[in-house]
């Protein structure tokens, strides 16, 4: 008899927030597409010495450079977050596990978008130890130490903010969790490009940011289809 | 005329209520303090800190006093709420208990004093006064502290087994092969801030910062000390492992007789020529 009644309760809920999440996502939503691009000159990426750990040394010939700016042909600019920074009407937490991995002593990615409290695992696929170290502010930080064959550090980010992480043990590891307030982000790829999908119609607040050069915002109107923002950054030679 | 000096007074006496209520304002952030069995009031310990602890640490407890340019290591900025000597794990907040043994034991090797000649009811005061710096003592708690299970005997094989986990941790990438503080990424570290720090060399020191016992070092690895290189290992070390490792550090320590050191100098002597390296030239690098 108990059971029933649950499975009924458990019937209900489930329809109510299929009603819920088919509400807040009305047919007419659209995409915010565009491309980040900047000006200027920018500093020249370094070659990094990994002669220290020649087993991550071998992995990469010839050597990587920092990615501090990871530009592509015309300007375009790669691992720039682009996010809908106020106007959002609140957005469902993702449930799905955002996965960070080091290998060949680099992070990869090199910028993890994820959202407040979504499941987040590290991994370690090198032959050597790393230390996690995110430093963030309005979460707390934390330093972990991740031996090889370690299973992966589970973790999440309560607050929205932008979080530097390095490896103690090697110094050129730098990478960022960008803790994202809403599940309207998006990473430009190789090209520069981005596309926010799943956008309801409204004005939005739309905000760029990359790691070197800073945040830009613009305002987008969403009316269902393709809005259009495209980002130009300003880079300095220093 | 008299109408006016009634009024003058009764915005006086108006002015003095203020002036009473607000001392309980004035430390709107107080979260108490708990520790040596006492309880500290922020407002009082505001005094003494005034007094105490102003001049490195500062008036707004970012570590920025009038001596802060002068002092290496930097006094310790309140306002991060982030603390090296913790019982509790990474990421989390010190318990009280933590903060009074660290101004009770002082910071050796810096210019931070033993603060012993201060009554315990004075330090727990200024806990409760430290903890209104940052907005976190008001959202979260304090860690639970870890569970240290009992030390096993100082054995030869827990020692080995301890000297194993050190090359396997890779302790030596910061620490060096012999714990001299030289190992190879030793010279880049900075701590939070950035500013340039050394790996602890366990030929040179007696006593480690957080205090001097086998469960303080036991503590040192499963905690990580917060704000430095310094990681966490409780991920990856079993409670008994940690002991071992325990075990091993203490034979790295000249200056610190133990029963690890001697069971340790005893085997050398037995099994001259048998012990592998450790480090990068156990890897022929």
């Amino acid at each position: 008899m108990r059971t029933k009644f649950f499975v009924v309760l458990f019937v209900l809920g489930l329809a109510s927030s299929a009603m819920l999440v088919t509400a807040a996502r009305p047919a007419a939503s659209g995409t915010i597409t565009g491309k980040a691009t900047f000006t200027g000159t920018p500093p020249k990426m370094k070659p990094i010495d990994m002669s220290k750990e020649p087993v991550c040394a071998k992995e990469h010939n010839p050597p990587i450079t920092t990615q501090d700016i990871e530009s592509g042909p015309g300007n375009t600019l790669q691992d720039v977050v682009v996010y809908i920074s106020a106007g959002d009407q609140g957005s469902a937490p993702a449930t799905t596990t955002a996965k960070y991995e080091q290998k060949g002593c680099q992070y990869m990615p090199h910028v993890l978008a994820l959202q407040a409290n979504q499941p987040q695992q590290i991994f370690n696929n090198d032959p050597v130890a790393h230390n996690i170290h995110p430093l963030p502010k309005a979460n707390s930080e934390w330093n972990k130490s991740q031996p090889p064959g370690s299973p992966p550090i589970d973790t999440k980010w309560e607050k929205p903010e932008f979080i530097a992480v390095k490896c103690n043990i090697h110094p050129w590891m730098h990478g960022y969790f960008a803790v994202m307030g809403t599940s309207h982000y998006a990473l430009t790829g190789a090209d520069g490009t981005f596309t926010i999908k799943d956008v309801p119609p409204g004005k939005y607040t739309v905000t760029a940011w990359q790691e070197h050069m800073g945040t830009q915002t613009q305002e987008v109107t969403v009316a269902g289809g393709e809005a259009k923002a495209n980002f130009t950054f300003k880079a300095l030679p220093y | 005329m008299a109408l006016s000096k009634k009024i003058t007074r009764s915005l006086m006496l108006g002015a003095f209520g203020v002036a009473l209520a607000i001392p309980g304002v004035a430390v709107a952030q107080d979260a108490g303090a708990h520790a040596a069995g006492l309880t500290g009031n922020a407002e009082t310990g505001k005094q003494y800190y005034r007094r105490w602890c102003v001049g490195c640490h500062g008036k707004e407890g970012n570590g920025e006093g009038e001596n802060a340019p002068y002092l290496d290591p930097k006094p310790r900025d309140f306002t991060e709420a982030l603390f090296r000597w913790r019982s509790t794990p990474t990421g989390t907040l010190p318990t009280d208990q933590d903060l009074y043994d660290t101004i009770t034991r002082g910071v050796v090797d810096t210019l931070m004093p033993t603060w012993r000649p201060l009554t315990p009811q004075t330090r727990v005061d200024l806990i409760a006064y430290i903890k209104t710096f940052s907005p976190k003592w008001q959202t979260q708690k304090a860690g639970t502290p870890i569970t240290i299970p009992p030390e096993p005997p100082q054995t030869i094989d827990s020692v080995l087994h301890g000297r194993q986990l050190f090359d396997q941790m890779q302790c030596w990438k910061c620490h060096g092969p012999e714990g001299r503080g030289d190992g190879p990424s030793a010279i880049t570290l900075t701590d939070d801030k950035g500013e340039p720090i050394r790996p602890y060399n366990f030929h040179d020191g007696t006593r480690f910062r957080c205090g001097e016992t086998n469960q303080d070092l036991y503590k040192i690895f499963m905690t990580g000390l917060d704000g430095t290189p310094m990681p966490s290992f409780a991920d990856s070390l079993k409670p008994q492992d940690a002991w071992d490792l325990v075990h091993f550090l203490r034979t790295l320590q000249p200056n610190v007789p133990s029963t690890s050191r001697t069971v340790w100098l005893d085997y050398v002597k037995t099994h001259q020529g048998q012990i592998k390296p450790m480090g990068a030239d156990a890897q022929g690098q």
